[in-house]
């Protein structure tokens, strides 16, 4: 897989984007981003939960599980945003994303490293000429309460240190206060910041309160330049579920349809197992579309998954169950 | 009272026929098979519904005992003993129900069905009496020739696998589960076909005892189609094949040392579990841990 592109760097939204009028209209910012936020379908909630359990109890067995455990090890940002991470542990998770099982061939490499922005130089060296991205989250992750100033800062120390890809968080508070226009605004800002690299938009849904203000945050940050919309920091409980990824998956289903570009959807926190992997990919595939079960377009940020990922790997491959004594542990 | 009302007495009472669930993880789920089958008793006489638990169990039983060991290997001996205790007072509380049990499942009189529970309540009282001894029975202060000490500790293995005995179904349960637990592991137990009552209501006991949920796992069903994947589990620490009829020992053996498992040198027919059991299976299921230690500064 060295040959193959990055898909970090492999952008697919060139350039600024030409939008139909409604859509160019609300990309000004301001009131008409407000109307257009406010006039979106709101979300038909009983339906959505029903519509996203009945799709989760689809089974997936033997060759497809298979195919479906790797096409997500090759999804997920490994992940690890603590306070006692250390240089070493970002060395150890880098050599585990370039080859998370040495024990079987053919494991996938992850998408990812994701990591603080100071450790993002260590995730870099550790990583070398892998082609996997580093992805660090920036503008005073995970709650957002900082000066513009500082987050732009922090975004400038990550794209220099070497990030290909930037997960921001949104202001909650402006957002939740109705100030649509500063937060689009300051997604904008960021986004001219990251440069060359991919912009996630952490929408934080956990703390959104309803259906129909993620459908309005994901909409806004797809306005905004976003090239991904992502749940959840891992931070806030609930994290990413699955009626929500299914809202988000609409929007970018819908931008695609109004904008002929595609952008991506990441959820992240909470998603342990295999099991639950495969209900997203399930949800990928049915509210999305095909197109979208690609490590350019879908991602898990998560760190303990990829673990439960392997193991089931295992278990397919030797024909009985694994174990963790079996995986590497993330200290 | 009006016409369409009788007295309950007047008619036949309809009885409510009971399906008996697995016990993973400290809650009773049904199997994710959704498949049961009516167990009879000795006669052939319905008695009621049991779970027949999936490979899917399995694995979930594995995963549950293996965060219950984490709980019960990490609490003092002294606890684990008191918790055991009480098992057995719950034991002796249900003595009356346990008696119809294992009369109806094994064919004995009320009379042998009656001494059999007793043995069972006694036998657990005699592990939970050995939770704080045995270390100081099997391991100790090793003599050696030189300015050191060296100290040798019994360790609990992890997850145990139990096929449970075919024949006694609760004091020969209770004879292969309580030195497994009583020693600190989780237990996974596969309860087969002929007599599995017994040790789903056993459940119910140590379900309101303070046993830490996932430290014992039972799961009711075909013991040939899911011992082999309890046998080849990696995460699986050691295997009691005790129940395992002879035909399946040798493919259980193979299974398991793949994962190198220790396996319990169980003999070929079920023994007689009225006899003392010694400390052979406290012993099989603990590893001994020596630490040498530099004496002086």
């Amino acid at each position: 897989m060295a040959d193959s592109p990055s898909p970090s760097r492999a952008r697919t939204t060139p350039g600024p984007a030409r939008l139909p009028p409604d859509l160019a209209d609300a990309a000004r910012g301001g009131a008409t981003l407000e109307r257009f936020l406010h006039g979106l379908p709101g979300v038909d909630r009983v339906g959505l939960e029903q519509r996203a359990a009945s799709l989760a109890t689809r089974s997936v067995k033997k060759d497809a599980k298979l195919r479906a455990v790797d096409t997500a090890i090759g999804m997920v940002d490994l992940t690890t945003l603590e306070g006692a991470d250390t240089a070493g542990k970002v060395r150890a998770l880098a050599a585990k994303a370039r080859n998370p099982d040495p024990q079987h061939v053919g494991a996938p490499p992850v998408a990812a490293l994701c990591v603080y922005p100071d450790l993002v130089a260590d995730a870099v060296a550790g990583l070398g000429d892998s082609g996997i991205g580093v992805a660090s989250v920036a503008t005073a992750f995970p709650s957002g309460r900082s000066t513009l100033r500082a987050k732009l800062a922090e975004v400038e120390l990550a794209v220099d240190s070497g990030a290909d890809e930037v997960d921001m968080v949104i202001d909650r508070a402006a957002f939740l206060s109705g100030r649509y226009a500063q937060v689009f605004d300051e997604i904008r800002e960021v986004r001219a910041a990251c440069g060359a690299a991919h912009l996630k938009v952490i929408l934080e849904t956990g703390e959104l309160g309803t259906y129909d203000n993620v459908r309005r945050a994901s909409w806004l940050a797809l306005l905004a330049g976003a090239d991904f919309v992502k749940t959840s920091t891992g931070k806030v409980a609930p994290a990413a579920t699955l009626p929500v990824t299914h809202v988000l998956l609409q929007a970018v289903r819908d931008w695609r349809e109004r904008t002929g570009q595609l952008r991506g959807v990441k959820p992240a926190g909470g998603i342990r197992t295999t099991k639950d992997a495969i209900r997203y990919l399930v949800a990928v595939h049915e509210v999305a579309g095909p197109e979208w079960l690609s490590p350019l377009l879908f991602r898990f940020g998560a760190s303990g998954l990829l673990n439960d990922l392997l193991m089931q790997r295992r278990t397919q491959l030797d024909g009985h169950y694994s174990g963790p004594d079996y995986v590497a542990v993330d200290l | 009272m009006s016409e369409g009302e009788q007295p309950v007495s007047g008619r036949e009472r309809v009885t409510v026929p009971k399906t008996y669930k697995l016990h993973i993880g400290g809650s009773f789920p049904r199997s994710e098979s959704g498949r049961v089958r009516t167990v009879e008793d000795a006669g052939g006489r319905f008695l009621a519904n049991a779970a027949v638990a999936s490979r899917k169990d399995l694995r979930d039983a594995v995963a549950a005992a293996r965060k219950g060991f984490e709980t019960w290997s990490g609490a003092t001996a002294r606890n684990r003993g008191q918790v055991l205790f009480r098992v057995a007072e719950m034991l002796e509380d249900r003595r009356e129900q346990f008696t119809s049990l294992v009369s109806d499942a094994e064919g004995l009189s009320r009379e042998q069905a009656a001494a059999t529970v007793d043995t069972a309540v006694d036998r657990i009282f005699w592990y939970a009496g050995w939770t704080d001894k045995i270390g100081t029975v099997l391991g100790g202060a090793n003599q050696v020739s030189g300015p050191y000490t060296s100290h040798s500790a019994p360790e609990p293995l992890g997850v145990v696998g139990v096929l449970a005995p075919r024949h006694s179904s609760l004091l020969g349960l209770v004879s292969v589960l309580a030195p497994v637990i009583a020693v600190g592991n989780g237990a996974v137990v596969l309860v087969d076909r002929e007599r599995p009552l017994p040790a789903v209501t056993l459940c119910e006991v140590l379900a309101t005892s303070d046993v830490p949920g996932g430290v014992v796992n039972v799961l009711t069903g075909d013991a040939g189609e899911l011992a082999p994947w309890l046998a080849s589990h990696a995460d699986v620490n050691a295997l009691d094949p005790t129940g395992a009829p002879e035909s399946l020992r040798a493919e259980l053996e193979r299974n398991a040392s793949g994962t190198a498992k220790r396996v319990f040198d169980a003999p070929a027919a079920e023994p007689d579990w009225n006899r003392d059991p010694g400390l052979r299976r406290m012993r099989a299921f603990t590893g001994l841990k020596t630490v040498w230690h530099p004496l002086g500064a």
